[in-house]
């Protein structure tokens, strides 16, 4: 299968594609930093021991979506034709940092909501007609607001429920849409954060969203037991959630 | 396991927490700038990827483990954190194979340089060392160098075996090795004492190309050394398994931290007997997976944590060949007086001392002898020590935390040499860890830097 992917060159990303190359899927990689993609073109190539694991690199940054139309198209243009998007590039700030520096607060919100949303817009086009598949990663962060989150939460929520009105629309045109929420993974995003319970490994989240994608499945919380745990978090009363810390 | 609890704390293996930092990046170019030490998977058992006391922060490389180029006749280049466990899930069905593994496959590709880890293999293949190829480092006056044998050789062989202390290895090139087959067959004997147990290391080693022993290193008087040893050899195409081995997705984790009685004494005499009762007849052979073989103890995922709080240490001295057996005997005699030890020991012959100029092996028989922690503990090791410096003997740095300075020194007339080299690239000693403040007369960062 062919997908286009944003994002492969670090975190969950990178462990999704490893494994999607693994099992035979070819490729074309979007991102901001040129020579991170093509280090990471080179291991995925190495890995699978064919040169057509990735068949292209370009240029795509969440934040300036005037280049989203080109860059799609060129990759598409590449594949020759597409299976699916993945986009598991995000930009992530602890709260006290965003409450602090609004003008990284206005990056997280644009990278997160406004550049992913427009960015799936253009890859829906390519994917209706072929009846593609669109896996985003979103968050349990935007599943209820919560005190350390509110603008990370805030971006997450917004493109979740986007994510969700366009599998409303379009699942019966034979769009797939896969929304991922990880809760909280391992990754250099969440390096030297306190680390709650049940923190997942790149590699087993990548594992879990592939078999996802497989399965036509909607939505995905990764590790598995998130699903629980906002569960939980969904119920608890206002007043509750006033008190904890989470 | 890099411990990212709240509290900031790293530890080795052994579980012996000092304040620390890790930092994580994909980009090790970019973050190795300015960091006094990096640290791969945190395997070594002691102080070795530690910070130096006064710099908490220590660069953990796991997250930058890139494939660089994997070439059918096994060149390898890849960045420095690839796990050793990611190497093998890609080689093994190629054909290809490190030369040289550890007993673990929970390490890094800097890590096995800076240890420059041996492994069965020793005695043909020597350390890891020899088919490392090319090194990409970034040295302590911030310029980035491309070190070999051929180029920059000082700084080469001082970072194959130098603890991390010359530098950050960004990139390894390796050369791998072809396999017949991905099987190993596998031959298993009893001996009923050290000296037998011995006599058939060294047999087995004339005759085979993978080696290792477990030795019973509580029981006293005449089946004291009692053992198992272990020889194989890769398998040949036409006599393995049709079938591909199968590799391990995950490991059993150990639940929780025992309490600290569950390695002591009447355990470990309880469990050896049984270890070395449970194999009935006195030879078993057939072909086994080279996970079984090369990493028996990875099938429990943290089994560190089954030393209790307390942690673990581990004393590895090699006893040059020239000691002959009763070396190996008197450190044995000295070891079951203490009754210090676990079920895990190891014996294990080593062939020619490698390049590397604090590499560990040299010809001799190594003895590797797992501890529990305990008040006792330094003062084992002093004890263990007196006898390896009385023979001529080394032991281990990735392996320890409890040996002093002085008694390093005896054992260690190279370390000038390794000074010497190590000025040279590094005049300020900017690469500094716990170990080598302890060991290597490098003072602790003052506070701040
Ligand atoms: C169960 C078990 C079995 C073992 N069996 C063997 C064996 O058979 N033979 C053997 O030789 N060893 C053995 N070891 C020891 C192990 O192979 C070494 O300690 C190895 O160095 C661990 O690799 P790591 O990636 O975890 O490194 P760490 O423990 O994280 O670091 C080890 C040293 O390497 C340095 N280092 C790591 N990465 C870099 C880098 N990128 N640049 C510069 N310096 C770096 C650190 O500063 C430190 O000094 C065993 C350990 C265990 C736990
Ligand atoms: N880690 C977690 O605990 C966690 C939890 C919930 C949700 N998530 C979400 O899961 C996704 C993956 O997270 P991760 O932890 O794997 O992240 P990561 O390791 O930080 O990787 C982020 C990826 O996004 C790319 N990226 C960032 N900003 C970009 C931009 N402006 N334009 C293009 N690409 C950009 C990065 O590319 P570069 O190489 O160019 O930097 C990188 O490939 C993110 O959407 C994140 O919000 C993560």
């Amino acid at each position: 299968m062919q997908y286009v992917f944003v994002g492969a060159t670090r975190g969950m990303g990178r462990a999704l594609a490893r494994r999607m190359v693994a099992r035979g899927d070819t490729l074309f990689l979007l991102g901001r930093d040129a020579e991170g993609l093509d280090r990471c073109a080179t291991d995925l190539r190495a890995r699978a021991g064919r040169e057509d694991a990735v068949v292209g690199v370009g240029a795509l940054d969440l934040l300036q979506p005037d280049g989203f139309g080109p860059a799609v198209d060129a990759a598409v243009a590449a594949l020759g034709s597409v299976d699916g998007f993945v986009v598991s590039a995000g930009l992530f700030a602890p709260g006290p940092a965003l409450e602090a520096d609004l003008a990284l607060a206005e990056r997280v919100l644009r990278a997160n909501f406004t550049g992913t949303i427009l960015l799936c817009e253009h890859a829906r086009r390519h994917l209706l007609p072929s009846k593609g598949q669109l896996v985003v990663f979103s968050s349990v962060a935007g599943d209820r607001g919560r005190k350390p989150i509110a603008i990370y939460g805030a971006s997450k929520a917004g493109l979740s429920h986007y994510l969700e009105s366009v599998d409303h629309r379009f699942a019966a045109d034979g769009l797939r849409v896969l929304t991922v929420k990880p809760g909280f993974v391992r990754t250099a995003m969440t390096a030297g954060l306190p680390e709650p319970p049940f923190a997942g490994e790149p590699d087993a989240v990548a594992k879990r969203v592939l078999a996802a994608m497989d399965a036509g499945k909607p939505v995905v919380y990764a590790p598995a037991i998130w699903a629980l745990v906002m569960l939980v978090i969904r119920l608890l009363p206002r007043f509750v959630m006033r008190r904890v810390g989470f | 396991m890099p411990s990212r609890s709240q509290e900031p704390r790293v530890a080795g293996w052994g579980r012996q927490f000092v304040p620390g930092r890790e930092l994580f990046s994909e980009d090790l170019e970019r973050a190795s700038k300015g960091a006094h030490l990096l640290r791969g998977l945190g395997r070594s058992y002691g102080d070795a990827s530690l910070p130096a006391p006064g710099c908490p922060d220590v660069l953990t490389t796991t997250l930058a483990d890139r494939v660089l180029r994997l070439t059918d006749d096994g060149v390898l280049r890849a960045e420095a954190g690839l796990s050793l466990r990611a190497l093998n899930r890609l080689t093994l069905h190629r054909g290809l194979f490190v030369p040289v593994t550890p007993g673990t496959q929970f390490v890094t590709l800097g890590g096995m340089v800076a240890s420059d880890v041996h492994g069965k293999r020793h005695h043909v293949a020597g350390t890891i060392g020899r088919h490392v190829r090319a090194l990409r480092m970034r040295v302590a006056d911030g310029r980035i160098v491309e070190c070999s044998p051929e180029t920059h050789a000082d700084l080469f062989w001082a970072t194959i075996g130098g603890m991390g202390l010359t530098g950050a290895i960004l990139e390894v090139e390796l050369q791998l090795e072809r396999t017949p087959s991905p099987w190993i067959y596998q031959e298993m004997t009893k001996h009923g004492d050290l000296d037998s147990l011995l006599a058939a290391l060294e047999e087995g080693s004339r005759n085979w190309p993978m080696t290792v022993a477990w030795i019973d290193c509580v029981t006293r008087g005449r089946a004291m050394g009692r053992g198992i040893l272990f020889v194989g050899r890769w398998a040949e195409a036409h006599e393995s398994p049709p079938e591909p081995p199968r590799w391990g997705e995950a490991s059993i984790p150990v639940p929780f931290e025992a309490p600290n009685w569950a390695i002591s004494p009447p355990t470990v005499r309880a469990f050896n007997t049984a270890y070395y009762h449970k194999q009935l007849r006195s030879k078993v052979q057939g072909f086994v997976s080279p996970e079984t073989f090369f990493y028996p103890l990875d099938v429990i995922a943290d089994w560190n944590l089954g030393y209790g709080s307390s942690g673990l240490t581990q004393h590895q001295a090699v006893i040059p060949r020239q000691a002959g057996p009763q070396g190996v005997r008197a450190l044995l005699e000295r070891l079951t007086a203490l009754s210090a030890a676990s079920p895990l020991c190891v014996l294990k012959d080593c062939g020619e001392q490698g390049q590397g100029l604090l590499s560990f092996p040299r010809p001799g028989t190594s003895i590797a002898i797992d501890m529990p922690v305990r008040s006792g503990t330094a003062a084992a090791v002093a004890q263990l020590n007196e006898v390896v410096i009385e023979y001529g003997g080394r032991i281990y740095l990735t392996k320890d935390q409890f040996t002093s300075a002085a008694d390093f020194r005896a054992m260690e007339p190279r370390l000038d040499d390794f000074m010497d080299v190590r000025r040279r690239w590094d005049p300020e000693l900017r690469f500094r860890s716990a170990q080598s403040v302890r060991l290597f007369g490098d003072s602790p960062f003052a506070t701040g830097t």
